[in-house]
C-alpha cells in the first residue's frame, strides 16, 4: 500500500526541540536551487465502503496542467509547478518553494472504476474522488437460520 | 532519503514564549519566497486551503506578520486511513526595514499561494548617477 513509499511514518504533533533546531540549522544550509523532491506532493487518503478520497496539497499549480490516470489499483497524478517569475530579473532572498514538474504514482487499497473518478482542485488543494469497482465492493452475507 | 522527508514535511510554527494560540490547532509556517527588482520587494508564500477570505496580513512596527486559516474540511463519511500530511493553519512574521512604503502594500491570494507586493520607499530607489567626463 501507500506506506511502501517512505521509510519511516511521518510523524504528525509537536516537533520536539532538537529537531526544530535541527530543522533551522538545514534551513541555513539549503541550497538556492529548490526543485520539487521526490515523493511531491504528499497525499492524505480517506476511505469509505464505496470509495476512497484522495487529498495532496499543490499550492499554486494550475489545475489545467494537472493529469490523473487510473489504472486498477493504480494512480499516477502528473503537474507541473511553474513559475513565471523571470529569475534574472530580481535578486533573491529566500527560495523554498519548490518548483518544476511532479510525478507521483501510489498504489490505491482496492480497484477503483477508473470511469467514475472524480477530481476537483480549490485553493491548492487537490481532491480526488475514488469510486470503488463495483465487484469489490464488500457484500453483506445473510445467515439463513 | 531523510533529507527528502525532511523537505516534505511541514515545519511547525513556534509560539513566542508563554503565548498560548487561541485555537487549538496546528499552525505551520508556509514555505516563502523573497525576492526584490527596483520598483518592489515580493512575497509569496504557500498556503494550500486558505482562500482570499481567510488570510490576514498584520503589519506592527516593521513585524510583517501573515496568518491563514485553513478550514478543514474531512470528506463525511469517510475515515482518514493514511497520513502523508497534516492540516493546520499557517502563520509566520518577517522583519521588514523602514524602506517600505506601508500604505503600498498589496495583497492577493490566487490557488492557496499569497502574492504579498511590497513598494519601496520613494527615498530608497537606486538613482543612476550619471559621472561627467572632466
Amino acid at each position: 500500500m501507500l506506506l511502501r513509499m517512505y521509510d519511516r511514518p511521518l510523524g504528525f504533533g509537536a516537533l520536539s526541540e532538537l529537531e526544530r533546531m535541527r530543522n533551522e540549522f538545514n534551513r541555513l544550509f539549503e541550497g538556492f536551487e529548490r526543485r520539487t523532491p521526490a515523493g511531491y506532493p504528499a497525499m492524505n487518503l480517506w476511505a469509505s465502503t464505496d470509495d476512497a478520497v484522495l487529498t495532496a496539497e499543490i499550492p499554486g499549480v494550475d489545475p489545467k496542467t494537472i493529469s490523473i490516470s487510473v489504472t486498477g489499483e493504480t494512480l499516477t497524478l502528473k503537474g507541473d509547478r511553474k513559475t513565471d517569475v523571470d529569475e534574472g530579473k530580481f535578486s533573491w532572498h529566500r527560495r523554498e518553494r519548490p518548483t518544476g514538474e511532479f510525478t507521483r504514482t501510489i498504489s490505491l487499497p482496492f480497484r477503483a472504476d477508473a470511469g467514475k473518478v472524480e477530481a476537483k482542485c480549490s485553493n491548492g488543494v487537490l481532491h480526488i474522488r475514488l469510486p470503488r469497482a463495483e465487484e469489490e465492493k464488500p457484500r453483506k452475507i445473510e445467515i439463513h437460520s | 532519503m531523510a533529507t527528502r522527508n525532511d523537505e516534505l514535511q511541514k515545519k511547525e510554527a513556534t509560539a513566542p514564549e508563554g503565548v498560548e494560540r487561541t485555537r487549538r490547532r496546528n499552525v505551520f509556517l508556509p514555505n516563502t519566497d523573497i525576492y526584490e527588482d527596483t520598483e518592489n520587494i515580493y512575497l509569496v508564500a504557500d498556503m494550500p486551503g486558505v482562500d482570499a477570505n481567510h488570510v490576514d496580513i498584520t503589519l506592527e512596527k516593521n513585524v510583517l506578520t501573515i496568518t491563514g486559516t485553513v478550514e478543514e474540511a474531512s470528506p463525511v463519511g469517510h475515515e482518514l486511513v493514511y497520513r502523508e500530511y497534516p492540516v493546520g493553519d499557517y502563520q509566520r512574521a518577517f522583519t521588514i526595514s523602514n524602506e517600505v512604503d506601508r500604505n503600498g502594500i498589496k495583497a492577493k491570494v490566487k490557488d492557496g499561494v499569497l502574492e504579498l507586493t511590497l513598494p519601496k520607499a520613494e527615498t530608497v530607489k537606486p538613482r543612476q548617477i550619471t559621472v561627467q567626463a572632466g
